[in-house]
């Protein structure tokens, strides 16, 4: 081979060398990009928060529509927390605020940190649900054998499409007991 | 030492495809234990986290072990020759690019041998549930690392070895389509390749460093890795597969004695069906919760691949139209290639209905679908291809006759082996599990002897290859009367250093 095909040689592979690494940067820009894109279109089940007094001069309570919102609570693969709604289901009206709580037992010897992450069904109806104090928004420690009663309050948007009679709100509960630690 | 020291495309070539061979016994071996669980109900042969590491660690094995490095020794073979270069443009680099591939299959086999054994959540790795692997985690990443570079440096070498090195007059549109469509395949790898080891590098530092890209937890999303892993994977299928279309493209016009139809046509149906790849990947998703917008895009970009692939199958048929056409075997594998790819196909579109996917997603529908566009797709391109070229490769004939019934008995057993999957997929049995429900029973038994038989046979591909490679009636340097393109211009063998001086190009 002679030198001037060695040196073009050389410098092709650094072009597409360059664009291999380009793209493994790529990969990463995926991980904002699709948190933006969830955030602009409402996808992923994603709930709001939203300060209270910013509800009062927004929202205008429509008494004459009245939807479920159900509560389910799960827990995270090796998480033993006793974790539920105090009550399963309620009758709201959007645009106004309602208050409920999630109940919490820690039944083992050792104290722990647990985060609860929320998820609203369907889709599509969870940038309509925001909430203006949640036990979700910070992480949640428990003493051994403590039990603890965790308030939500919340606020259905009255412009939830009129289609959707029925909103879940599922909370998962993960121990992070080690991340907190750290 | 001359093999590891090797610099010789014919060499690297050559370790190459033999490397794949192994590594599709290994493979086959798996797979052979999967049918033989599932041959009855119930659990009969081994544990179900065994059973679940051999689909996974089969599909690793089979996909970056076996069908990419025998692709990679294909083109490491042949686009020197086709396109009259005297070697690859980064000799080094070559020799690089294939010495890490034993390394990276045995951290991946080792894992086997460690606590909590082989990876058993599914090639795709999805997490939660592949975060959950015991010691052998971070093995089964960094061999997943090294198989991505070592196929990202091949590719780079194969890229600049065509665009730098085509002897003059060699313009791009005169290429043969094999070099074409492994020059696309290539900026697809190139492309894809570093998305897959970013994905796993997050799955990497998640378990080991505290990132929380996939924990939702600490306001990751699991979701997103099937997003990302997708955008990888869904190029990667036709990674797997274009070369095999280049295959084909030189195999057909051979034994039907005419020119290929519709040349330029190829080149751009391969061209688009490199750029659709990378917007269609949430179709494996389906059932993830996405809108209806999202399911319809999705559904239409995918059915859209349907036209340059028909393209394709049609340009394959006009090209044997009004031939003279005779069967020798690479010929029967690239006809049996296309009327079962075909099928493969067909099966996607119906896999690409969105409504009707959700009842498909996950059952052994997908898993029918996808082997006869992987196995009676790119491992028979790549048979009939061995077929085609040993002859040239090796100075040898293979045995005519053994070749024929490797061909009849392999395609026979394949469709007893696979057919009756898309039965039980519409019927509801989903996969990768090890036990099923007793109704299942009677498709699952002919499926695993149709299994055991096509393991059995490729027994005689080794053969076949291993007595040509010895010996055998001396062909002469056109070896096929209908071959048309550079590398016939040699003689067989072809001399250990080709074309140092640049052939002269009509």
């Amino acid at each position: 081979m002679n030198e001037g095909l060695q040196q073009k040689n050389g410098r092709s592979f650094l072009r597409v060398g360059l664009v291999a690494v380009a793209m493994f940067g790529f990969g990463y820009l995926l991980v904002p990009l699709y948190d933006v894109f969830c955030e602009i279109t409402g996808l992923n089940g994603k709930t709001g928060r939203i300060d209270e007094a910013a509800v009062v001069a927004r929202y205008q309570p429509d008494l004459a529509r009245s939807v479920t919102v159900q509560f389910v609570a799960n827990n995270n693969l090796g998480m033993p927390w006793e974790f539920g709604p105090v009550v399963a289901s309620m009758q709201v009206h959007p645009g106004k605020i309602y208050s409920t709580a999630f109940k919490a037992r820690n039944p083992t010897t050792r104290d722990m940190v647990g985060q609860a992450v929320p998820s609203v069904a369907p889709g599509k109806a969870s940038r309509y649900f925001n909430k203006t104090e949640c036990f979700c928004f910070s992480q949640q420690p428990l003493a051994a054998g403590e039990t603890k009663e965790m308030p939500l309050r919340f606020i259905v948007d009255p412009n939830l499409p009129k289609d959707v009679g029925t909103l879940t709100l599922a909370y998962t509960v993960f121990d992070v007991t080690q991340v907190a630690v750290n | 030492m001359r093999w590891v020291t090797t610099t010789n495309h014919k060499d690297i070539g050559t370790l190459y495809l033999l490397f794949a061979l192994v590594m599709f016994f290994v493979g086959g071996a798996m797979a052979m234990v999967i049918r033989a669980e599932l041959f009855q109900p119930g659990l009969q042969v081994v544990d179900p986290q065994f059973f679940n590491s051999m689909t996974t660690v089969h599909a690793l094995v089979m996909i970056f072990g076996a069908v990419m490095p025998a692709f990679t020794g294909l083109a490491n073979w042949l686009v020197p020759m086709m396109i009259g270069a005297p070697d690859m443009a980064l000799p080094r680099l070559n020799n690089f690019s294939f010495w890490i591939l034993p390394f990276a299959f045995t951290l991946l086999l080792s894992t086997f041998f460690m606590d909590g054994g082989g990876p058993a959540g599914g090639w795709t790795l999805y997490p939660p549930l592949s975060l959950q692997m015991g010691e052998g985690f971070p093995f089964l990443i960094f061999a997943i690392h090294l198989a991505g570079i070592s196929s990202i440096m091949g590719s780079i070498n194969i890229v600049v070895t065509v665009l730098n090195m085509r002897a003059p007059g060699m313009t791009l549109m005169k290429m043969p389509l094999f070099v074409w469509t492994w020059l696309i395949t290539a900026y697809l790898l190139i492309a894809t390749m570093p998305v897959l080891a970013g994905a796993v590098t997050m799955l990497l530092t998640d378990k080991f460093a505290g990132t929380s890209f996939f924990s939702a937890a600490g306001g990751g999303d699991p979701v997103m890795f099937q997003h990302i892993f997708w955008f990888f994977g869904h190029p990667e299928v036709y990674i797997l597969i274009l070369p095999a279309f280049g295959i084909i493209s030189a195999i057909i016009p051979t034994f039907a004695r005419k020119p290929l139809f519709g040349y330029s046509s190829m080149v751009y149906a391969t061209a688009s069906i490199a750029f659709l790849s990378f917007i269609v990947w949430a179709h494996h998703m389906f059932t993830v919760g996405m809108p209806v917008v999202g399911e319809l895009f999705f559904m239409y970009a995918t059915m859209m691949i349907a036209v340059p692939t028909g393209v394709k199958v049609f340009n394959w048929v006009s090209t044997m139209w009004k031939g003279a056409m005779t069967f020798e075997t690479p010929m029967l594998f690239a006809v049996g290639f296309i009327i079962m790819f075909t099928i493969g196909g067909f099966s996607g579109l119906m896999l690409a209905i969105a409504p009707a996917d959700f009842q498909y997603h996950d059952t052994y529908f997908v898993v029918a679908h996808f082997h006869y566009v992987l196995v009676t797709g790119a491992i028979y391109s790549i048979m009939a291809a061995a077929y085609y070229w040993l002859p040239k490769w090796t100075g040898n004939m293979y045995d005519e006759k053994l070749g024929q019934i490797h061909f009849w008995v392999s395609t026979v057993s394949v469709n007893v082996l696979f057919f009756p999957q898309h039965f039980l997929g519409l019927a509801g049995m989903p996969r990768r599990i090890p036990d099923y429900s007793v109704q299942f029973t009677d498709w699952n038994v002919i499926s695993s002897v149709g299994g055991f038989v096509f393991g059995l046979s490729q027994l005689l591909f080794a053969y076949v290859v291993i007595k040509c490679i010895r010996g055998g009636e001396k062909v002469d340097d056109q070896v096929w009367e209908g071959a048309d393109g550079l590398e016939w211009t040699l003689s067989s063998p072809p001399p250990y250093h080709s074309f140092t001086e640049a052939p002269q190009i009509k």
